[in-house]
């Protein structure tokens, strides 16, 4: 098996995409008939020999009409992956143990619609169907198992057919540059003791949300973590009450590699950073990272998560 | 390459399954037994209803068990699984049972299969032009099924059958390069089971009161016939089938042993023709009254009937050549004349009356005269007869006087035997119509005839036809202005409206065409084809190379027509396509992210000089293709025109 792979390898010699779209040419598209392609020729074959057998002039057409289908058949296969354009798009970053989704256009810029095509980013992960509309344009979505954090990078992906027959199966081999970034698989545990920090100008917070300052009306652009859902809950005809801060923090967390358990594993430790930094985010807290090698300042919100996230996923303790 | 196992199959693709099914099934409900019809029909309003109400499928075991049922349902029927008709019922029952077991895609592939192969069992029964087109037909909407379940539920009935039409006729050169290339072998390769070809209708080698009016019930044409020069008269048109000289009372049958062969003087210059003959699943070629000379693989018979060595199974041409006046036997062996004066003791009266005859006059030619007259003043032709008992000939001459053919050539041997001349029935085809669309002059089972031959010393065997004293003009004009009306004659034959009998002799020219130039392509044509495009002596292995390069060619223009590339349909589009190749030239390469306008911004900073020119293009370029007032493609081209 190792030599079949090897050879294969060879034999279907891949580079990267690149970014840009990719139109399949037709050095690209390999075809080879299916089983059941060999079960026609056979049939066909078996046909014939009745044919000569009983003489039978219209025998003989049918299976000549057949094999033309067959040959044909093959081409329209083959046709029905050439000139396919295929654009990557954008992956969001997932948690390590989630499905990673490799999104992918297709676009046929012929008349005809391509129907039946399969695509696999790798053996065993599920192939996606993808049918194309003549003219369209389609995005599919690749899934492809995180399991580890860091950059999951797309493997070569397999778009293969067997429109319109089943007698043949074209197939052609995609390597777009394209990967997603794994966070560590966040682990739930009580977060450390905030540190009370004098409320002053060093981590050059603007002062804009941190000290509550009341409930206001929300509105739909409020995070609903800022959402007072205690205060709301209790009177439920009114709308949504959303807290306001007037700057000055009143918690600032500190989450450093440091207050974790240094005899668990570095992925372990990794993975309790990860779910502090969930949890300090949905308190909506003020946090700092500090992780050997990297240090980031405080901060909260949108942003400030996905930063201390990709530290993390990319950390080299 | 991981392939998954099982495939399921989309509910929505059932129906094209069963359509494949019925289409390819249907036709041979016409000659299977009708259990097996009734049965086939209930599976599929079974599978149908199990479809519609989204109901589980049966079981493997059920399956198993209507399988085996089904197998034993054949066998008892036809006593063997193989061989023709029991091989069609086992897979048009498989092909029933299938679609009960309508999981996985693959077994949608097994009945397309099927499907297919059905098709080529339709073939056994009839080779018409309506059979092919109907399996055409049938055959489109097999491999529309097939794009349907690759294709997915995404699939469009419309675009489906349009893309099977597109296969279809794509693959039609193919046909076409392979039926004329494709080396062939004539069959059979092994010997055939008992019934390849039952249930031919023709003469048979045996002669009782009544099978040839049997045969005159039908219209099916018997051959055809091209003559070389100008048609011989209708009276001289008797084709020669076997000769029949014992007689046990009622049956008349050929001599069984050897007779010499045959000395034949010829008196007139021998005419030329072609025959195409319908498989009769008999060894006789039915050629004019005499033959001359025959094809290489025919022998002459003692008694001057044209056999072929193995039994016309399929539409065979033979050429002849055949003399209308000849001299045959003069000196005829001594057994062959003793053997034709026997008869059995059942018709006494018959004997009588010829014996008294030869008392009045023994002179041959009188005695012949005498039976003839006698036929003319007293007898009816008809299709219609009264039975006859055990004294058949008796009983006809005295009591009925009503016969076919049969009856008079019959009662005339009798009566000549009686009178001490020997005489024989001789049966065939007499007569013939000229088809004038085509010229072929075709004969019928209509035109199955029996006459009688009578051997005169000097002269040898000299031909008789009682048939003619009774009704001149079934020898003249043929059987259909003969009888009287009201006779059960083949419809065919009692249309006398012109115009539908212009339309009946257009028909069967087609299909004398159809079965001369399509279905009798046989290794002969295939030669003069080659032959005629320079090619005398093709063998196979000339006729795999030519047929492998006129393949390459074929597929390397379905391989064009699939790589050709026309990307946009929109005119605009194409004239900014080619703007862009013009910018190509002054190396300027338009990303594929970059918007037109994006464009222009860019080459304004990059390349000024060109921005005037580029930026007018654009703006036409944005105008033609999105504004919604005109489309004036006409700015484009000419802002086009402009860049340097």
């Amino acid at each position: 098996m190792p030599l079949l792979a090897t050879l294969r390898q060879r034999l279907f010699r891949w580079q990267s995409d690149g970014t840009a779209p990719t139109r399949l040419g037709q050095r690209r598209v390999f075809i080879l008939p299916t089983r059941a392609g060999l079960l026609f020729a056979v049939a066909l074959v078996v046909m014939l020999i009745g044919a000569i057998n009983y003489t039978l002039a219209l025998g003989h057409a049918l299976v000549f009409l057949l094999a033309g289908l067959g040959l044909n058949g093959m081409v329209h296969t083959f046709r029905n992956l050439h000139g396919l354009v295929i654009t990557p798009g954008r992956c969001e970053p997932v948690f390590a143990g989630e499905m990673a989704h490799f999104p992918l256009r297709l676009g046929n810029e012929r008349a005809t619609p391509r129907l039946g095509l399969k695509l696999e980013a790798a053996p065993g992960a599920g192939a996606t169907r993808a049918d194309i509309a003549g003219g369209e344009m389609q995005r599919v979505n690749l899934p492809l198992p995180a399991e580890r954090r860091g950059w999951l990078v797309l493997p070569r992906v397999r778009l293969w057919t067997r429109y319109p027959l089943g007698l043949f199966r074209a197939w052609s081999y995609l390597q777009p540059e394209m990967r997603c970034l794994v966070y560590p698989a966040p682990l739930a545990s009580p977060l450390p003791e905030a540190t009370p920090t004098l409320r002053g100008g060093e981590h050059g917070s603007d002062g804009g949300e941190e000290d509550f300052a009341g409930f206001r009306l929300r509105q739909p652009a409020d995070s609903p973590r800022h959402v007072a859902w205690k205060a709301s809950a209790r009177n439920p005809s009114r709308p949504l009450l959303v807290k306001q801060f007037a700057g000055g923090a009143q918690v600032e967390l500190r989450l450093d590699w440091d207050l974790t358990n240094p005899n668990l594993p570095t992925e372990t430790r990794l993975s309790l950073l990860t779910g502090w930094v969930l949890a300090a985010d949905a308190l909506g807290a003020c946090y700092a990272l500090r992780l050997p090698g990297s240090d980031i300042p405080i901060g909260s919100g949108e942003q400030h998560r996905r930063r201390c996230l990709e530290t993390l996923a990319l950390a080299i303790p | 390459m991981s392939t998954q196992a099982k495939e399921a199959l989309d509910h929505a693709a059932t129906p094209w399954l069963f359509l494949a099914a019925v289409a390819t099934v249907a036709p041979h409900f016409a000659h299977q037994p009708a259990w097996l019809s009734i049965a086939v029909a209930l599976t599929f309003a079974w599978g149908g209803w199990l479809w519609r109400q989204d109901r589980r499928l049966p079981g493997r075991w059920l399956l198993a068990l209507l399988v085996a049922g089904g197998c034993a349902a054949i066998l008892a029927e036809f006593h063997t699984l193989f061989g023709r008709d029991a091989g069609v019922a086992l897979l048009v029952m498989l092909m029933a049972l299938k679609l009960l077991e309508l999981k996985s895609r693959r077994d949608a592939i097994v009945i397309a299969f099927l499907g297919y192969f059905l098709l080529l069992t339709h073939y056994f029964y009839s080779q018409s032009i309506f059979t092919g087109l109907w399996l055409l037909t049938a055959l489109w909407l097999v491999t529309a099924t097939l794009m349907r379940v690759h294709g997915g539920p995404a699939a469009t009935a419309r675009g489906v059958l349009r893309h099977a039409a597109v296969l279809a006729a794509q693959s039609l050169p193919f046909m076409l390069a392979l039926y004329l290339l494709f080396p062939r072998i004539p069959g059979p390769l092994w010997g055939l089971p008992q019934d390849a070809h039952a249930g031919r209708t023709g003469l048979s080698d045996a002669m009782t009161p009544g099978s040839i009016a049997d045969l005159a019930l039908s219209g099916e044409i018997a051959f055809r016939v091209l003559f070389d020069g100008a048609l011989p008269p209708p009276s001289k048109r008797y084709w020669r089938g076997p000769v029949l000289e014992t007689f046990d009372g009622r049956t008349w049958r050929p001599y069984p042993g050897v007779t010499p062969r045959p000395r034949l003087t010829l008196l007139s210059p021998p005419i030329a023709y072609q025959t195409t003959l319908e498989g009769h699943n008999q060894r006789w070629l039915l050629a004019l009254d005499a033959p001359s000379a025959l094809p290489d693989d025919a022998v002459l018979s003692g008694t001057l009937t044209a056999n072929a060595r193995q039994p016309i199974v399929n539409r065979q041409r033979f050429s002849f050549s055949s003399v209308l006046d000849y001299r045959f036997n003069v000196d005829e062996a001594q057994p062959v004349r003793q053997r034709n004066l026997a008869l059995p003791g059942n018709n006494p009266r018959s004997v009588d009356l010829a014996r008294r005859w030869r008392a009045e006059n023994p002179a041959p030619q009188a005695l012949i005269d005498k039976a003839l007259d006698l036929f003319a003043r007293e007898f009816f032709y008809t299709l219609q007869p009264p039975l006859l008992g055990e004294n058949g000939i008796d009983e006809f001459l005295f009591t009925s006087k009503r016969g076919f053919c049969e009856h008079f050539a019959a009662a005339f041997v009798v009566l000549m035997r009686s009178a001490g001349l020997p005489a024989r029935v001789v049966t065939g085809y007499q007569g013939g119509e000229q088809n004038p669309v085509d010229g072929y002059l075709v004969v019928r089972q209509s035109d199955a005839h029996a006459w009688a031959e009578v051997w005169l010393a000097e002269r040898g065997w000299v031909r008789v036809d009682p048939t003619a004293a009774v009704s001149p003009s079934r020898i003249e004009t043929g059987i259909a202005n003969a009888l009287p009306a009201g006779e059960p004659l083949p419809a065919l034959l009692q249309i006398r409206a012109d115009w539908l009998v212009t339309l009946r002799y257009r028909w069967e020219a087609i299909n004398n065409a159809w079965n001369q130039q399509v279905l009798g392509f046989d290794r002969e044509r295939q030669r003069n084809l080659l032959a005629r495009f320079g090619l005398p002596d093709a063998d196979w292995r000339d006729l795999a190379l030519i047929l492998g390069i006129t393949t390459a060619i074929l597929l390397a223009a379905s391989l064009a027509w699939a790589l050709s590339h026309r990307p946009h349909r929109d005119p605009a589009m194409r004239l900014w396509q080619k703007a862009l190749r013009r910018l190509a030239r002054k190396q300027i390469h338009c990303a594929p992210w970059e918007t037109p306008l994006a464009l222009a911004a860019r080459v304004n900073s990059e390349r000024p000089e060109l921005a005037a020119p580029l930026t007018e293009v654009v703006n036409a370029y944005l105008l033609a293709r999105y504004s919604a007032a005109g489309n004036d493609l006409k700015t484009l081209r000419a802002a086009i025109a402009r860049l340097p």
